[in-house]
């Protein structure tokens, strides 16, 4: 049964710019979420291309060794802030909604708030780069004393763009705790609930529990660089692994921040397209939550050359391998979920089950790294960049990806040119791996990340790896093209474009409107569309 | 019109958990400082010594005997020469012993510097107390002025009786004031 519920809305958009200044209206907000994660996107690629046409061949051919250390520190900085995470926080805003049968986001003008601080935060970010002695130029992970004493002045700007953005990822974490606890549909019960809203409603914890420790870091980092406190500086009785320890804190969390929805996406297309219900459906709402839980007592994984006891590392290890047993049960589960399915391969669902495989090779990866001794010879080579790529690349931005073309005729009521569409996946999965799987060779081989040059015998396979890096950047240019193509020309899309979709977004019109549920769905509708049954 | 009648109730006392756990995990992280050094001094973890105040009557082993390397370092441009007087020196755990390093300022300026000291292996960090030492309070140095800065400490029994070899090294820091 098709239930087509047309509301008629007590009021429309506002015209002009003003719409997106003043607007408190979820979908607006998180086009424009999405629309800024996509144009961080590109300023990070672009970034990134230059790294790869650097490490084209051995020696200093276009840039300096510190602009190089200035672009990998702005590329990590914009793609995790400024891409990956606001790209999910637009997801929710669009769907978590319409999942739940609620009208809007429970504090609005605190979402309007939380998205028009990102832009002045990345202004704020970018800006470092015109400023005296250059951007920061100590990687993403901004490492105590490099970060402190060794720093460029243009760091303060760092410091407080960084806390712009933990305002913002805390606000939006916070609304979307009070969205699903408070709007959701009376008649829905916690298990009712899609997995999308589930991962993310875990992923706020998350945010809620890791953003404030990092905000606290940059303020340490602030004080010790101005005020005169010590504490990442021996000298005046401070430890600078210390603020690894503080770092990593935070940072464990962060990576499944950006991989916990991202499990959600994938949990709505391969039942999908597989046209049978999600496998295991309590299993995945369990998964998740352990592997939340254990993302906070990790941390130290990161740091096992710092000169930790061995019973700190065996530990740490331990903790690490559990982490693959909840994340293992959802790769079964998606596994499970075709198994035997009448399964098509429409776009979505062709990233989704690429986001499977290739996830689960970054995953493998993870494991190598985490185990302490071996990661003697892994840390800081190539080896983790393709890890933390593997997962993040194909991982966290191929769900994004994936749910763009699950759900852009819901969002536009139009359809995208599939041709183009499968033409552009093909290109850009076969080119992702061109441009990292090399780079698990470079790494055992021992080239070290974060290096603008290096020995002549890494020389082929960084020259394929920037190939590959050149056709994965101008696979967006594509990308572009198909998007904004469905925006303007698609042909009118159906109000469920796919034939095994479920979910209350679904029951929609074709192009969900301006205000959706003014009156919360049934029970009946509910049972019929949830994803537990 | 939004029927907002057929919602949930949301209670304050959620709102207030929402809002203050953020901050909450804000002061965590400045109380994750004092609980790095408390956790550093009881496991030894990082190489922290320890210090015992008075001399202690420990069971000696005379048979059992630790090789104690002694490393000096200076950090960030520290203007003043620093060595062990002897680089290496027998132990017997539970005996207190007492060696010195010496300082000699080159400059014509009054140096004040704080000496950092961490052990390695970091296990045997733990068992190994000092009574005195250099390292206690920030040390001023004249200008070409020469000091030998003594140390007593013991190694206790305690101490894993696979471990032969203990490093014991002192990084020197200027301090601005």
């Amino acid at each position: 049964m098709t239930t087509i519920t047309a509301y008629t809305s007590h009021h429309s958009p506002e015209k002009g710019l003003m719409r997106w200044i003043k607007t408190t209206n979820h979908k607006d907000i998180g086009s424009l979420y999405l629309w800024f994660a996509f144009i961080m996107l590109l300023v990070g690629g672009a970034m990134a291309m230059v790294i790869r046409m650097e490490l084209f061949q051995p020696g200093m051919q276009l840039i300096n060794p510190q602009f190089f250390n200035q672009m990998t520190t702005m590329h990590g900085l914009i793609m995790v802030f400024g891409a990956i995470m606001p790209a999910f926080v637009g997801l929710g805003n669009w769907l978590i909604p319409m999942m739940i049968g609620a009208p809007d986001m429970a504090l609005p003008r605190m979402n309007n708030w939380s998205f028009w601080i990102l832009p002045f935060a990345g202004g704020i970010l970018l800006s470092t780069f015109f400023m005296e002695g250059g951007a920061p130029a100590f990687g993403w992970t901004f490492y105590a004393p490099l970060s402190t004493t060794f720093a460029p002045d243009s760091t303060d700007f760092f410091i407080f763009a960084v806390h712009l953005l933990g305002f913002s990822s805390i606000m939006g974490a916070i609304n979307i705790v009070a969205t699903v606890v408070n709007m959701r549909a009376l008649e829905m019960k916690l298990m009712d609930m899609p997995l999308f809203v589930w991962t993310w409603l875990i992923t706020s914890f998350l945010l809620i529990g890791a953003m404030p420790v990092l905000a606290g870091a940059v303020t340490m980092m602030l004080t010790d660089r101005n005020f005169g406190t010590a504490f990442f500086d021996a000298a005046g009785g401070g430890d600078p692994v210390m603020f690894q320890h503080i770092f990593w804190f935070f940072g464990h969390p962060e990576v499944y921040i950006m991989i916990l929805p991202a499990f959600g996406v994938i949990s709505h297309v391969i039942p999908t397209f597989a046209r049978k219900p999600l496998f295991g459906y309590s299993s995945m709402v369990y998964a998740t939550a352990s592997i939340a839980f254990l993302s906070y007592i990790v941390w130290a994984h990161h740091m096992f050359l710092t000169g930790m006891p061995v019973a700190g590392e065996l530990y740490f290890m331990y903790a690490t391998m559990l982490i693959a047993v909840p994340t293992g049960v959802k790769v079964f589960n998606w596994i499970s979920t075709m198994w035997r399915g009448s399964m098509t391969f429409e776009t979505p669902m062709l990233w989704a089950i690429s986001f499977v495989f290739l996830f689960t090779i970054g995953g493998f990866s993870g494991v190598m790294v985490g185990i302490a001794p071996a990661d003697i010879q892994y840390h800081d080579t190539y080896f983790v960049v393709a890890h933390f790529h593997y997962v993040l690349v194909t991982g966290a931005l191929w769900s994004i990806i994936a749910a763009t073309f699950y759900w852009l005729p819901k969002w536009t009521g139009k359809m995208y040119n599939e041709t183009l569409a499968q033409v552009h996946f093909w290109w850009a999965v076969i080119s992702v791996n061109v441009l990292f799987f090399p780079q698990h060779f470079l790494g055992l081989a021992g080239m070290p990340r974060r290096i603008p040059d290096y020995s002549l015998q890494f020389a082929d396979f960084n020259m394929i790896s920037s190939i590959g890096g050149f056709a994965f950047g101008t696979s967006f240019i594509l990308f572009t093209y198909i998007v904004i193509d469905c925006i303007r020309n698609g042909k009118p899309a159906d109000a469920r474009p796919w034939e095994g979709a479920k979910g209350l977004e679904w029951t929609l019109e074709p192009k969900a409107q301006y205000h959706s549920f003014n009156k919360p769905p049934t029970r009946e509708l509910i049972k019929q569309e949830s994803q537990n049954s | 019109m939004v029927d907002t009648s057929v919602r949930k109730k949301i209670t304050k006392t959620f709102w207030i958990k929402l809002i203050l756990s953020p901050i909450l995990m804000f002061a965590f992280a400045y109380a994750m400082v004092p609980i790095y050094d408390v956790f550093c001094e009881i496991t030894g973890f990082n190489g922290t010594t320890g210090r015992i105040n008075s001399e202690q009557v420990y069971a000696i082993d005379e048979s059992r005997k630790i090789e104690v390397s002694f490393f000096a370092m200076t950090m960030g441009g520290f203007p003043v020469q620093f060595k062990p007087k002897v680089n290496s020196m027998e132990v017997i755990p539970g005996k207190f012993y007492t060696t010195s390093y010496i300082a000699k300022n080159n400059t014509d300026k009054v140096v004040i510097g704080q000496a950092v000291p961490s052990v390695a292996p970091t296990e045997a960090a733990l068992y190994f107390k000092k009574l005195e030492c250099f390292c206690f309070n920030k040390q001023v140095f004249e200008p070409h002025q020469k000091i030998e800065m003594t140390l007593r400490f013991v190694i206790e029994p305690e101490l894993d009786k696979r471990i032969k070899d203990v490093s014991l090294s002192y990084n020197f820091f200027k301090i601005k004031s």
